[in-house]
């Protein structure tokens, strides 16, 4: 049932941190008390007559990571994807309350969604390149969204992009070739760097490394622990570790409630609540 | 008992495959058939003139189809040219509008035309066309080819482009693509082996119908290329060849009938060739 909890599943490693960094996140104050990025009050969602999501209030702190965890279906995706409104796509849906990004509202009516969707990008569970060549998949969305002039402005770009994806080096020999040639774990570093193309401020990630092997997960994770110096990061994960391992803070779902959120480590390793520390503790979920 | 239970199971296997197995050479044998029949009937009245030359008047030797050809080739492209943009364009609306009311209602009407029988569509075409400019024509017989096109390749490129990961379009929505962008940019080109694997299909399809055009194109011993006259096709051809009572002219149908079959196998193969997507190899 919850293979991710098998302590025989867990990857023996960690990213590699600077030193420090154990005394860094035991130093971390509590996540209301520094710049938020994300802000929800209140929020609530509802697909037809289904409420998934029931008076969510989370403060999510700018470049910090942040990772959301709960059992199957508690609501992590769709508040995942009403921040950057991909819910919009769904006939009959319907919400209450409100998610703020710097402050301003998600959901007011004036809001240019395009725009948002370029603030707040997305890197998906299944890595969904674009049937173009690895170049192309960066470049599409700076091309389509004009945000650069040029070729040689473009190139850079790319290669920044790439870079930055920690993917650079892998692919530089093989720019114009298909993107769907590359393993499973490039394809994820692509999709990522695709989205740091548009220069978004917050990335959120729906299980990037759920279908991923030991190693591109670690290649993720570590990726994840340098985005966070420029970026907000919001993480969905089912792998405990995995949320220990990258995360500062880490807010614990349960049908469609948001039961606890914390330091990641004071909630592994001394939750507030008792439904967190059964979950975290594998008694249930 | 587990033991006679993998016994059966294995006899199952055996007797599905065999089944499955003689079906499919069971398909193969109408298709050798006809190939072998048309080849040792046809092949003999293929030569260059049958190529270059106007048919030859009745009672005389020899004479070739070059008329038709070129006029199967003007109906089948004009056709393509009048109901392609129509079809593709209404089949990605269709997978994007899905279940809205409209969208139903096109479907069925679609599905409705691709059941409806091509000599009823050709006297169709007839009353609306032919009547009304007084004639026979290239261009009504490419509309009515038109007609029975659309529906064909309206559901294709439906289904073409509904194969395509709904992840695909996300992640064009997530970059800040608006939805027309993600559908043209990222959607279709994911689509496009299949969307013109369906397009092939349907023009080799229509480039062999013979009773849409009857009454629209009607036919034409002549080289004739203009819109307003009547042209001449190679299964028309082939059926005003087929009914009448010269041995020659039976010889000549089953050659145009030769080189029709060709022409189709000609353009299934360019559907495989040409459709290997640069980015779908793995
Ligand atoms: N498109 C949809 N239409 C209707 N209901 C939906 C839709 N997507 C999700 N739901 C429902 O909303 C609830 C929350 O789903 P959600 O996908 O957010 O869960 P999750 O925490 O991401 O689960 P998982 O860990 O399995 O991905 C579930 O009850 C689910 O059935
Ligand atoms: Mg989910």
């Amino acid at each position: 049932m919850n293979a991710e909890l098998q302590p025989s599943t867990m990857a023996p490693h960690r990213p590699s941190r600077s030193p420090g960094a154990e005394a860094e996140a035991s130093a971390l104050p509590p996540a209301r008390e520094l710049e938020s990025a994300v802000e929800a009050t209140d929020f609530s969602f509802w697909y037809g007559s289904n409420q998934a999501l029931d008076s969510i209030s989370l403060t999510v702190p700018a470049r910090k990571v942040t990772a959301l965890i709960g059992p199957s279906g508690c609501g992590k995706s769709t508040f995942l994807r009403s921040i950057n409104r991909m819910n919009d796509l769904i006939p009959g849906i319907r919400h209450e309350g409100d998610i703020t990004l710097h402050g301003d509202s998600v959901y007011r009516n004036d809001r240019d969604v395009v725009q948002l969707r370029k603030s707040v990008g997305m890197v998906f569970q299944k890595s969904n390149p674009f049937p173009k060549s690895i170049y192309q998949n960066v470049a599409y969305g700076p091309k389509v969204n004009r945000l650069v002039r040029g070729r040689a402005e473009m190139d850079e770009l790319v290669e920044r992009s790439l870079r930055r994806a920690a993917l650079w080096d892998e692919v530089k020999d093989r720019l114009d070739s298909s993107a769907l040639g590359l393993s499973g774990g490039q394809q994820q570093r692509l999709c990522i760097a695709r989205a740091l193309a548009v220069s978004p401020e917050v990335i959120l990630m729906d299980e990037p490394a759920s279908a991923l092997d030991p190693v591109a997960t670690q290649k993720i994770e570590e990726l994840i622990y340098e985005l966070k110096h420029e970026y907000t990061i919001l993480i969905v994960t089912h792998n405990m570790q995995q949320a220990a391992r990258v995360s500062d803070y880490t807010a614990f779902f349960y049908m469609g409630r948001l039961i606890e959120m914390g330091r990641t480590q004071q909630l592994f390793t001394n939750p507030h609540e008792e439904q967190t520390e059964a979950y975290i503790t594998g008694r249930f979920g | 008992m587990a033991d006679s239970l993998s016994r059966r199971r294995r006899w199952t296997n055996r007797i599905m495959l065999t089944l499955t197995g003689v079906a499919s050479v069971l398909i193969l044998v109408p298709l050798t058939l006809i190939l072998s029949y048309l080849m040792t009937a046809g092949s003999g009245a293929i030569n260059i003139d049958f190529f270059t030359q106007l048919p030859a008047p009745v009672g005389e030797e020899g004479g070739g189809m070059v008329n038709a050809l070129v006029g199967t080739l003007f109906l089948v492209l004009l056709a393509g040219a009048l109901g392609l943009p129509i079809a593709v364009g209404a089949g990605i609306y269709l997978a994007e509008a899905r279940k809205s009311p409209f969208a139903n209602l096109v479907r069925f009407i679609a599905d409705v035309m691709n059941g409806i029988p091509s000599i009823v569509t050709g006297i169709f075409v007839w009353a609306w066309i032919v009547l009304w400019m007084g004639r026979f024509s290239l261009l009504a017989g490419s509309v009515a080819l038109a007609v029975m096109l659309i529906p064909m390749v309206t559901r294709t490129t439906e289904e073409m482009v509904r194969l395509v990961p709904r992840e695909l379009r996300e992640g064009g929505i997530a970059l800040g693509f608006t939805r027309w962008r993600t559908t043209l940019g990222i959607v279709i080109p994911a689509a496009r082996g299949g969307i013109l694997t369906g397009i092939l299909v349907a023009l080799a399809r229509i480039s062999g119908e013979t009773a849409p055009l009857l009454f629209t194109a009607f036919g034409n011993p002549f080289m004739e290329w203009r819109l307003n006259e009547p042209i001449s096709a190679l299964p028309l051809l082939i059926y005003q060849y087929a009914i009448s009572p010269y041995d020659e002219w039976h010889r000549l149908a089953w050659a145009a009938a030769l080189v029709l079959i060709a022409l189709v196998l000609v353009i299934s193969l360019l559907t495989r060739f040409l459709i290997k997507d640069p980015h779908r190899e793995r």
